[in-house]
């Protein structure tokens, strides 16, 4: 368990638990200290400066940010730009707030969203199968893995073309085209997870006995846990940005698609508003999958 | 018995094979025999002759030139900015904690999220391309780069310092061939990103320029399957050549580490 001297600040190690861990170097120790209220100065002292120091990280990290603000605020206050092409900030905060309002955001956030969830399912989904079956029966693999490692080649935009002759341009382009975005990060991630078991891992099962379904469940799924996550992760990240893409381009809701009628109305104020929305939105599922990835963690700590 | 050992290795991988000839063998029989609607599912001998057709014509090849160039040029501006500010961020700690809050808050803007702005502010030029295409290799460069110099031992820069390097000879010396591997891996990824920036940059500007995702699009609005299908295939043989150099330059670079890795 690795402690810095952060953590130790703010949670002041129990006076036995301290005294068996090796960090004695920078804490002073409390049998040299009279028992008096010097001991207990001491972390608050350092609570204090790392509350502090924290607070002027965070400062330091805001600079940037409000120097392009105020260098925006100025280019559109000296019309450095036209409004047209940049709006003010001001301009740009009212338009927030009417569509905000209006509702209108929301849902085209809630629609994006659908759609981002609806074809992680199905591509991941496929993506779990189709990796499954190539990692576990090495003959799936020698029929499927050249073709599928041939098409995997191909970026999903070059399919769209493709797929808008067959489904249209309506809402099953948009979840195939993300579904097949989402399927090669997953199934490739369970493949190389499933391939990288440690032998030993799967003797121990032999040795056990263990029947095809408990070595699935007891050594295959916890082993490839991690390898899911990578997965998961690569498969939200394009999920997502396909997702804008093909609102981009075409598409009658979503934010994506607010993007681009907005840009055609020459309404830049709300291509920045949908900026933002899709900023917001993609912190979200950073934290998210922060969030399971702690978990996932959490739990193999449990398990072994 | 050794003899079926040493036959095994270079085995013709014949069951690989199967998918493939059996899907064109439909394909064939079902266009021929007119089970589908030929005009939406071509046959597989159009496509062959819409690609050789194609391969004759100057204006493919100087799509893919025009498209090779834009992507290329925005790789690099991308991938030295993204060298930059990753050495950057990685070395000091005051660039990290003025720059990395910014860097990493804007990065979870989806990638296509900035043509519309930029295109609004630049036009739908090569301009607009080019900056996007730099964008769009500028993020996996600078995490790659982040990830190699955050991974450079205490001991090395120890040893840096025992030498009296100078802060140049430093990054050249140290930072940068210990943090190679990571830099590679992000250089790749963005070589990857930024070809999928070209087509999607050429598909959403579309009535702007003669890419190689122009020719695509342009058969999709004349309903030219076989040209679409042709497109994709154009499109995927870039982009598996660009994997295939990227792979060989790393091997090459990192020649010297190659002990060290096994």
């Amino acid at each position: 368990m690795a402690v810095s001297s952060d953590d130790i600040a703010i949670f002041p190690p129990e006076p036995t638990a301290a005294s068996a861990l090796p960090l004695q170097r920078s804490f002073p120790q409390p049998q040299a200290v009279p028992a008096s209220a010097k001991a207990w100065r001491q972390p608050i002292a350092d609570g204090a400066t790392w509350l502090a120091s924290s607070l002027g990280t965070a400062a330091l990290g805001l600079i940037l940010p409000a120097l392009l603000y105020a260098l925006w605020w100025t280019a559109a206050d000296r019309h450095w730009i036209a409004e047209q092409i940049l709006p003010s900030p001001a301009f740009v905060w009212e338009s927030l707030g009417i569509v905000w309002e209006s509702g209108e955001l929301q849902g085209h956030v809630g629609h994006s969203a659908r759609r981002a969830a609806l074809s992680l399912l199905i591509g991941g989904s496929f993506g779990l199968l189709l990796g499954f079956a190539m990692g576990l029966s090495e003959r799936a693999k020698a029929y499927v893995f050249p073709t599928f490692n041939a098409l995997a080649q191909l970026p999903v935009l070059g399919w769209i073309p493709l797929l808008i002759i067959f489904v249209g341009i309506d809402e099953g382009l948009k979840l195939s085209a993300i579904s097949i975005a989402v399927v090669v990060p997953v199934a490739l991630s369970t493949l190389n997870g499933i391939a990288n078991i440690p032998g030993a891992l799967l003797e121990v099962g032999r040795v056990y006995q263990f029947g095809a379904w408990q070595t699935l469940t007891r050594i295959v799924l916890p082993a490839t846990t991690p390898a899911l996550f990578t997965g998961l992760r690569q498969g939200v990240m394009q999920a997502w940005l396909t997702t804008i893409f093909v609102e981009l381009l075409s598409s009658s809701e979503g934010l994506g698609f607010f993007m681009s009628y907005s840009r055609s109305l020459s309404q830049i104020d709300m291509v920045i508003v949908s900026m933002f929305a899709i900023g917001v939105l993609g912190i979200v599922i950073e934290l998210a999958l922060r969030l399971i990835e702690s978990r996932l963690q959490g739990w193999r700590r449990n398990a072994f | 018995m050794p003899n079926t050992t040493t036959n095994n290795t270079p085995r013709f991988a014949w069951r690989g094979w199967v998918l493939p000839t059996a899907f064109i063998a439909l394909w064939f029989t079902a266009t021929q025999l007119h089970w589908v609607n030929t005009r939406l599912i071509v046959p597989p001998q159009g496509v062959v002759t819409t690609a050789i057709h194609e391969l004759q014509q100057a204006s493919f090849y100087a799509g893919v030139a025009q498209s090779l160039w834009r992507d290329l040029s925005g790789f690099a501006i991308g991938a030295l900015a993204g060298v930059a500010v990753g050495t950057l961020i990685g070395v000091s700690r005051l660039a990290d904690t003025l720059i990395g809050p910014t860097f990493h808050t804007l990065r979870q803007i989806s990638l296509f999220a900035w043509l519309p702005l930029l295109s609004a502010i630049l036009g739908t030029g090569d301009g607009a391309k080019v900056i996007f295409i730099a964008f769009s290799a500028f993020y996996p460069v600078v995490l790659g780069t982040l990830e190699g110099v955050k991974g450079v031992t205490q001991a090395h820069a120890e040893v840096a310092r025992v030498y009296r390097f100078t802060a140049w000879q430093t990054l050249r010396r140290l930072v940068w061939p210990a943090a190679a591997p990571q830099i590679l891996g992000g250089l790749r990824l963005g070589l990857i990103y930024a070809w999928l920036a070209t087509i999607g940059a050429e598909f959403l500007l579309v009535n702007d320029g003669h890419g190689i995702g122009n020719i695509v699009f342009k058969g999709r609005s004349a309903f030219n399957v076989e040209l679409i299908l042709f497109g994709l295939l154009a499109i995927g043989t870039v982009g598996v050549v660009f994997n295939r150099l990227a792979t060989l330059a790393e091997a090459r670079l990192l020649h010297w580490r190659a002990p060290q890795r096994r």
